[in-house]
């Protein structure tokens, strides 16, 4: 199982801010990851489409979509940053 | 929401503070120049406020909260690897916030005046495309994402030659 997070407008067009999934076996990295949840479709297509929009913390360290995804990682999917 | 309005860690030489709360640039920045030794010459201090442009009503600035405060330390901590520092102090504010209202607050103190300047500087660039903060202005008749600039990236990159 692997705990997602959703921030921003990720989170509003998904439509929920966290939830917890076991993912198929062939989902190696964070790019399989994305390729994965787009395929459940609506909202998830529509927020996770564009990858140039999307930053991608596993375990709460930015990370790019190379990285492994593991069984218990907290996986955080949200835009390009805007604080300061 | 968040229950905890406050969240502060601190090691020997650096703050870094998570915080739903106002606070007071001023007094800040006096208690931080207090705690310094003699053999620090420079403090540096910026404070960012929420710019009000086109009948801005408010920002909510989301964040994600078990990275915020651990990414935060991280720049601290990269900054101290690159400059000679004293201390540092950062706080950085969530929730909703009107124009004028305090964002982010950044102190550093060094002997030398280049150290501290410069550290406030890459603390401020790093920050801003780093640190888990979302904004969302609200006006009266929609409300919108702030998209990142890429005048930012170009300011953080600066700092990798």
């Amino acid at each position: 199982m692997i705990t997602l997070l959703y921030f921003a407008w990720v989170r509003e067009k998904i439509g929920l801010g966290e939830e917890t999934l076991s993912v198929p076996a062939h989902v190696k990295n964070v790019g399989d990851l994305i390729a994965f949840l787009i395929a459940r479709g609506d909202g998830y297509a529509d927020a996770l489409g564009d990858s140039d929009r999307l930053r991608i913390a596993v375990n709460q360290d930015h990370v790019d979509f190379n990285y492994p995804v593991s069984d218990g990682d907290e996986i955080a999917i949200f835009p390009p940053v805007t604080g300061g | 929401m968040k229950l905890l309005s406050s969240r502060r860690s601190r090691g020997a030489d650096m703050t870094v503070r998570v915080t739903a709360d106002v606070f007071d640039s001023g007094a800040e920045l006096s208690r931080f120049e207090a705690k310094q030794s003699t053999a620090v010459g420079a403090v540096v201090s910026f404070l960012g406020r929420v710019r009000d442009d086109q009948d801005l009503a408010d920002i909510t600035l989301e964040h994600y909260q078990a990275m915020a405060e651990r990414e935060l330390t991280k720049i601290v901590a990269e900054a101290s690897t690159r400059w000679d520092l004293a201390d540092v102090l950062v706080i950085h504010r969530y929730g909703c916030l009107k124009p004028g209202a305090p964002i982010v607050f950044v102190a550093t103190a060094a002997q030398h005046r280049q150290a501290a300047f410069d550290a406030a500087n890459f603390l401020m660039d790093y920050l801003k495309t780093r640190a888990p903060f979302w904004k969302k202005e609200t006006r009266a008749d929609r409300t919108t994402w702030v998209d990142a600039k890429t005048s930012d990236d170009d300011a953080a990159n600066k700092w990798s030659s």
